[in-house]
């Protein structure tokens, strides 16, 4: 009984210490953000890295996302002689929903596991202790591009992730499913408000980048140095990164779209 | 800064350091002297790693001060911490080259981040420090493309970038060929003497360090046993000293870890 308490306690303090130092971690990244703007070149390396090559995965899956929302909507609504409404649905669903969290998902699977796994070995095989030795502190010049590349470049990917399943799902309704060409894209534009739907979607993406590259920096930044905690730090993003993405989009549209 | 010459540049008295409840040093003193060679011997796990980073700032001591050049390095501000770090080079045992970048970039790196030098200006100094380690020929190298000893040669290229006043190497002749073993050694010592450094060395190669350094420190279970110069210390009357220099399997450090007796452990007769 006591033991099972004790242990409660010290996981509960680990806990606790570990979201104190990723919040320190934070504050001491965000610091080195104003030295980025003279070195930019450094931050779209690592935009390269993290947006362009997450493109092909998340432009694959955005269309067959809407392909399938297309279907599947189109299954519905023929009952109900309401197929014109197609538009809407598909684009709602992807600007609100699912554009912003499964690019989120996707984006911690590639590029945070990839940012994790990169930090982790650097700091496993003592790059980063070297920097710091050479006076150059590595939550500056390793992790703050970084960071700042992956809050830029998700809110990106998102919005393609969107943009390619309104096209995917355009393709299904009216290539396929015969749905009225004028119709799908008339309604569209009616219902889907700039800033009510659009806007909320972006932000939900802006926050979504946020948490998951931090995430992602601070795992790689405070792995175990060995293999297997490099290892372990990488899937914990995955894991951590991917619950906080669902998590926050509850609270999210709870306080956007509740009334 | 009053830096009398004959004052060490280093000067380290009773300092304390614990790894959670293991005790690291417990009451080292040492002195590190100006446009010397000195080498800090003692068998694996004594922290020798860990007395460079506490000279290098990397981890605080527990008690006790540590002097570089006059200044509390424990005392002093991340700011003035990183000013000092740029007058310290450090040679890491596998290197620690950044992966992603080829060699000339590497040692070029503490150039770019803390000078405001052309780009043709950093050249020449770049291919200097390379010719003086014998790799300008591999500044297009990428870190994978290197054997350990190479590695360890562009780092040292690095490490000599900013033209520091102190550079520290650990265990810079670990798992090294005879060939690329004798070029550190050699490279080791003419570089002290050429540049004016000052060069603080951890090992556990006797004989390599020996036969370079000015003066040795012999560092075993957090204390100083012994410290003179290399003849001194082969005179020394230590048993310790002596199992140690010579690589003996067996005396003042047993061959058995701490352990109940054995016929009883055998017998099942030790609570366990």
């Amino acid at each position: 009984m006591i033991r099972a308490l004790q242990r409660l306690g010290a996981g509960t303090l680990g806990v606790a210490e570990r979201l104190g130092r990723g919040h320190l971690f934070l504050i001491h990244v965000l610091r080195g953000f104003p030295a980025l703007l003279p070195r930019f070149g450094l931050v779209i390396q690592q935009l390269f890295s993290v947006g362009v090559l997450s493109l092909l995965i998340i432009a694959v899956s955005g269309t067959f996302v809407g392909m399938v929302l297309a279907l599947q909507g189109y299954y519905t609504l023929v009952d109900f002689g309401a197929t014109e409404s197609l538009g809407v649905m598909v684009a709602l669903s992807l600007v609100r929903e699912l554009g912003p969290v499964v690019a989120g998902l996707l984006f911690a699977g590639r590029a945070g596991s990839a940012l994790t796994a990169e930090i982790g070995l650097m700091k496993a095989t003592e790059q980063l202790s070297a920097m710091e030795m050479m006076a150059v502190d590595p939550l500056h010049r390793v992790v703050a591009p970084r960071f700042l590349a992956g809050i830029l470049a998700m809110p990106l990917l998102a919005a393609i992730f969107s943009a390619l399943g309104v096209l995917g799902g355009y393709f299904v309704a009216v290539g396929l499913l015969g749905v009225d060409d004028g119709a799908f894209w008339s309604q569209m534009q009616a219902k889907v408000e700039l800033y009510d739907d659009v806007l909320n979607g972006v932000i939900k993406s802006i926050v979504f980048g946020f948490v998951v590259t931090w995430i992602a920096v601070f795992e790689g930044y405070d792995t175990v140095p060995t293999s297997e905690g490099v290892s372990r730090a990488t899937t914990n993003t995955v894991v951590h990164a991917s619950l906080a993405v669902l998590g926050l989009d509850f609270v999210l549209t709870a306080l956007m779209f509740g009334d | 800064m009053t830096s009398h010459a004959d004052e060490p540049l280093v000067r380290i008295r009773n300092l304390v350091y614990a790894r959670g409840d293991r005790p690291i040093f417990d009451g080292v003193d040492i002195d590190i002297r100006r446009g010397q060679l000195t080498a800090i011997m003692g068998p694996s796990g004594t922290g020798k790693t860990t007395l460079l980073r506490l000279i290098g700032g990397q981890l605080r001591p527990d008690a006790g001060t540590l002097q570089v050049d006059g200044q509390n390095v424990a005392e002093l501000g991340l700011r003035d911490l990183y000013e000092l770090r740029k007058r310290m080079g450090m040679l890491f045992q596998n290197g620690a080259l950044l992966t992603d970048i080829n060699v000339f970039d590497n040692v070029a790196f503490p150039l770019r981040e803390h000078t405001r030098l052309p780009e043709s200006m950093i050249r020449d100094l770049v291919l200097m420090k390379l010719n003086a380690v014998g790799l300008r020929g591999a500044r297009d190298l990428m870190p994978s493309e290197l054997s350990g000893g190479m590695a360890r040669r562009v780092a040292l290229a690095r490490a000599i970038a900013l033209d520091p006043m102190m550079i520290m190497y650990d265990e810079p002749f670990t798992g090294q060929d005879p060939i690329s073993m004798g070029v550190l050694v050699t490279l080791l010592r003419t570089l002290t003497d050429a540049l004016g450094l000052t060069s603080v060395m951890v090992s556990h190669d006797v004989q390599e360090s020996l036969s370079i350094a000015d003066y040795v420190y012999v560092i075993s279970e957090g204390k100083v046993v012994e410290h003179g110069t290399p003849d001194a210390l082969r005179q020394s009357e230590s048993p310790w000293v002596q199992q140690f220099l010579k690589g003996l399997g067996d005396g003042p450090v047993p061959f058995h870890f701490p352990a109940p007796d054995y016929g009883a452990d055998l017998m099942g007769e030790v609570a366990g």
